[in-house]
């Protein structure tokens, strides 16, 4: 599975105002339904969903990466989005290290194989410390975009 | 002896496959051993000790991995990790 696959460009941020976990959730949660991803009218309750996963066992998966994530009836696919903090967020991660990177994904209950694909897809381009290093350093929306179409096409060169 | 290497197989029972919550306690429980724990897929291995690379590893409900652990804990270490397995990691099996 492809970034394109699942991102929903226009609700990407580089630089949330957040300071907090639920802060930042809201924030992605809120983006995905300004780029009409999301019905607005389910905004609090995938909201609430995702923290109730999250009090579960954070979703801060180390390396300064989140991927916030649930199960909602209301998506028929796949939708996620990507943000970026500067000054990073606590977390609670499993290397107690803040995270500057969040996927959030909302996925339809039915469909965990595309759920477990696209962590998949994040996590092997995560490893990639010249995609990280340029993920975190990207200072617009389009530098996120363009730099998710090179991981998608052929890997990011350094 | 104390750089042995243990090995047992084990099976993804969890019916979202090896996801998130998973894979993060999986992690958790490889760091509490000194051991270099990886588990091994058909094609790939990964770092027993990352949520990161063990999400890499797409492992879907039904999948049959290896578990292996070299150190001086080794065996601790692999009956620890197959024991989450075993136990689903307390999550709904794929059978029922």
């Amino acid at each position: 599975m492809k970034f394109s696959d699942f991102v929903a460009t226009d609700a990407i941020r580089s630089d949330v105002e957040a300071g907090t976990k639920p802060a930042v959730i809201r924030e992605m949660a809120e983006a995905l339904v300004e780029a009409g991803r999301l019905p607005a009218g389910e905004l609090e309750g995938i909201v609430k969903a995702i923290m109730k996963r999250e009090d579960l066992g954070s979703t801060g998966i180390g390396r300064g990466v989140a991927v916030p994530h649930t199960k909602h009836p209301s998506v028929d696919r796949l939708v996620g989005t990507v943000a970026v903090s500067r000054k990073g967020i606590d977390f609670e991660s499993l290397d107690g290290e803040p995270v500057h990177l969040f996927f959030l994904l909302v996925s339809p209950p039915d469909r965990p194989g595309d759920h477990l694909r696209a962590l998949e897809n994040i996590s092997r381009q995560l490893r990639d410390d010249a995609f990280c290093r340029r993920l975190k350093a990207s200072n617009t929306p389009a530098d996120i975009e363009h730099l998710l179409e090179e991981a998608d096409s052929h890997g990011v060169v350094t | 002896m104390t750089q042995e290497t243990i090995s047992r197989e084990v099976v993804v029972g969890i019916e979202q496959g090896l996801h998130a919550r998973p894979a993060d306690l999986l992690a958790r429980e490889a760091r509490k051993w000194q051991s270099r724990i990886e588990l091994v897929a058909d094609r790939q291995r990964a770092d027993g000790k990352s949520i990161l690379e063990l999400l890499t590893l797409a492992a879907e409900a039904g999948t049959r991995l290896v578990v292996e652990a070299t150190g001086p804990d080794a065996r601790e270490a692999v009956d620890a990790i197959g024991g989450l397995f075993d136990r689903n990691f307390s999550e709904p099996n794929s059978h029922t």
